[in-house]
């Protein structure tokens, strides 16, 4: 048997609060109800331990209002109740600030379907803004996720960051500074983003490893890279697919790639308006790219080795009709920057690698479909195969004969039917 | 057994929380209640104050692989309810009857060179199987050790300590909030304990006898498979590196880190089940690594720790880098140099 411990505490040790006040400590003030299910946080005493106690404490069909002003924490929110609304007085005006972060990876973690998360500000997190994992048809709208100051490698990595879930909604909100992803959605099927703006990021909106989503009404800007569509391997969920890009504007992302070595955006050149990588089924129509430096749209397959037998790193049935391009492209970056040279200093506004087999094996039909105005610049590298062999290239303008994929239905969410 | 010490109802009493004389044996009705009891000896796991003492059917218990929780000492306790059994299906998590209670409480010694000597509490948590799944509820313990609270939101101390190698240390412990519980213990759509799985329950427990016979003579097994295998000891040199470093990471990260747990997403699973290199990190990409990735390609550069994501994480203790990203806030320098190891001899091919 172990020996009886002593029930006494040592001196050496401290214990900030004695008895009597962690009782209090232990029940957080939160003002009663004012109406049946709303909870009302205090800004009464320690916010953060009102705020998560109310997250805790919350009923299914519960909304818990936040008080305007900036709240500081010291470790991540986290909510794990089913059909809950948390909402603040305005992106602007409720501000959840986690400069001060000591522990816990996000600033928010929700871990639970039917939520709607409304009308905040979350900043200077020190991992992701907020994740929800596994949260079927939540709602993100008029959320606010920064950091503050100039792009930064250490930011964080993604600011609204769905994974794993089916019917996601990100609206009407603002991602600036993240060092990966400003809205990134990963994993996922049926997903709407739309009418956000994404800037400052390494990637602004990225579709990653999803299928069905539809991205629209947003201003991607200011970016390295202004939205991205992934599939990538090693993931269990894999073989992204049908998406549908449109009426966006796709401007002057041109900011430095600011991503730390290692992860997969950091590979994006500056001055990307677009890529496309790897996915199949993608409707990339209507949207305004305008001073992109490097490329406007950029499509290929996957560019890293891998071992993963159920992965195909090749584009399949890729569409883009009618977006408009100006200007930009004027000082191509990253790995885009030595094919520029080569190629007299600048690239036309949509370029892909022509990688059409991969591993030794046979063609693929890739079937690329660019139904853009004739005066719109095209160039296929020609690579030819996957892995990647930069002497291989066989730079061509000639746009490829596709045939053209209908455009699918849109994505309808629950979310939207039952919206007042 | 029944009796009730006199310094712990006096103390109970000074601090206001109103109890009359805790129980002297668990009491279901308050383990299965809807509510968490508002003080840990309302649920009679202890017949002293300082929950040192187990009531009856309370028993003490270890693991051959514990986690990383800043050095804490942890004191393991499970009660399974009378005239009920766990049953054991395989190496797995055995099957815990409705109102099986584990209890655990974390505690420092001022000076961690010399754990057994003088601890100091800090929390204990209860993992309670009630008839829907499985619920966890943190505790955190007053000053004195007499009494500890429920505290659904966490609670940070600071602890001041001497550390194994010698030197003063200053703590910054957080005691985690009740949903943060469920991050670590996620399987699924369901809570689950962690550490009590047969395979790490299979050697001599703090009774100094076989632990999984001990718990069937207790009445608290049914019986222990056949040709079950052991979780490797992470610290026993005498075991291959690769198995203890796969103990090591099954314990710690593998909760996490598998199909069903909060990583699932990653694709890096590192349960000790698990046999695809590329899974287990060799030359694998980060997905969502951030800056965590330390400019690192891979999450293991086979052969090179210094190229590995999964070292560097490790030994980070900045939020967003950090792994676990939660239930430590130091590094463990021998899990550290455990892995670092493993990998520098990795095959490099």
């Amino acid at each position: 048997m172990r020996p009886i411990i002593l029930a006494v505490a040592a001196a050496a040790i401290l214990a900030p609060a004695a008895c009597s006040k962690k009782d209090e400590a232990a029940a957080p003030e939160i003002a009663a109800p004012a109406e049946d299910g709303v909870t009302h946080v205090s800004a009464e005493g320690d916010f953060a331990e009102n705020l998560q106690l109310a997250l805790i404490e919350a009923e299914p069909g519960d909304k818990i209002v936040m008080p305007e002003g900036t709240f500081e924490f010291t470790t991540g929110l986290s909510l794990d109740v089913d059909d809950v609304t948390l909402a603040g007085a305005g992106q602007g005006k409720t501000i959840l600030d986690f400069a001060n972060q000591t522990g816990a990876g996000e600033g928010l973690l929700v871990t639970a379907d039917d939520v709607v998360l409304s009308d905040f500000g979350i900043r200077d997190t020190k991992g992701d803004g907020i994740k929800s994992k596994d949260s079927d048809r939540i709602t993100y709208q008029y959320i606010t996720v920064e950091w503050s100051g100039e792009p930064d490698e250490t930011n964080g990595a993604y600011g609204i960051y769905p994974v794993e879930s089916t019917d996601v909604l990100v609206q009407n909100c603002t991602v600036r500074g993240a060092s990966d992803a400003g809205i990134y959605v990963g994993q996922s099927q049926n997903i709407i983003v739309r009418d956000s703006v994404a800037e400052y990021n390494v990637a602004g909106i990225e579709i990653e490893n999803s299928s069905f989503a539809d991205v629209y009404g947003n201003v991607a800007r200011h970016n390295a890279g202004g939205i991205l569509v992934f599939d990538l391997p090693d993931l269990p969920v894999m073989g992204g697919h049908s998406t549908r890009v449109y009426d966006n504007d796709i401007v002057e992302n041109n900011t430095v790639n600011f991503a730390p070595v290692g992860n997969i955006v950091a590979g994006v050149p500056s001055g990307t308006g677009m890529i496309v990588m790897a996915n199949s089924d993608v409707y990339i129509t209507g949207n305004r790219f305008a001073d992109n430096r490097t490329v406007d749209v950029m499509l290929n397959a996957y560019t890293e080795p891998f071992t993963d037998e159920n992965y195909n790193p090749l584009l399949t049935d890729i569409t883009l009709s009618g977006n408009t391009y100006e200007g930009g492209l004027d000082d191509p970056q990253g790995m885009l920057a030595p094919v520029a040279a080569v190629l007299g200093g600048s690239l036309p506004s949509i370029v892909t690698d022509g990688v059409t087999r991969w591993n030794g094996g046979e063609d693929q039909a890739v079937n690329l479909v660019i139904a853009e105005a004739p005066e719109v610049g095209f160039l296929n590298l020609g690579l030819g195969e996957y892995p990647l062999d930069p002497s291989k290239l066989q730079p061509s303008m000639d746009r490829p004969a596709g045939t053209p994929v209908p455009e699918r239905e849109a994505v309808v969410l629950p979310q939207d039917t039952k919206q007042p | 057994m029944r009796h009730v010490l006199p310094f712990a109802c006096l103390i109970l009493a000074a601090c206001g929380a109103g109890q009359a004389a805790a129980p002297t044996v668990p009491d279901l009705e308050t383990i299965l209640a809807d509510k968490p009891a508002p003080v840990l000896s309302d649920y009679g796991f202890f017949t002293d104050a300082g929950a040192d003492h187990p009531a009856k059917r309370v028993k003490s218990y270890d693991l051959i692989n514990p986690l990383f929780s800043d050095d804490a000492d942890k004191h393991r306790f499970i009660y399974v309810p009378p005239g009920e059994r766990a049953k054991a299906d395989g190496a797995g998590l055995p099957e815990f009857p409705v109102g099986t209670a584990l209890i655990k409480t974390f505690a420092f010694a001022p000076d961690l060179r010399d754990p057994e000597t003088g601890n100091f509490k800090v929390e204990t948590r209860v993992i309670i199987r009630k008839a829907d799944g499985w619920a966890a509820f943190p505790y955190v313990w007053n000053e004195d050790g007499t009494q500890a609270t429920y505290a659904p939101v966490g609670a940070r101390r600071t602890i001041e300590t001497i550390s194994p190698q010698g030197e003063p240390l200053q703590i910054h412990y957080e005691v985690p909030n009740k949903n943060q519980c469920k991050t670590c213990h996620q399987s699924g759509d369901v809570v689950e304990p962690i550490g009590p799985k047969l395979r790490n329950l299979d050697h001599p427990g703090p009774a100094g006898v076989d632990q999984l016979s001990d718990w069937v003579s207790a009445g608290i097994l049914d019986g222990v498979p056949l040709g079950m295998k052991r979780t490797p000891d992470a610290m026993d040199v005498s075991l291959p590196l690769d198995a203890r470093a796969r103990g090591y990471l099954d314990i710690n990260c593998g909760h996490c880190h598998n199909p069903g747990g909060s990583a699932s997403n990653s694709g890096l699973w590192l349960m000790l089940e698990e046999t695809s290199p590329t899974r287990l990190g060799l030359k694998k990409h980060p997905t969502a690594a951030g800056r965590g990735s330390g400019d690192r390609r891979y999450v293991i550069d086979p052969g090179h720790p210094e190229e590995s994501i999964l070292a560097f994480r490790m030994a980070s203790t900045e939020p967003g880098i950090a792994m676990p990203e939660l239930g430590r806030t130091l590094p463990d320098p021998v899990g550290i140099d455990l892995i670092n190891q493993w990998i520098a001899g990795m095959d490099t091919e």
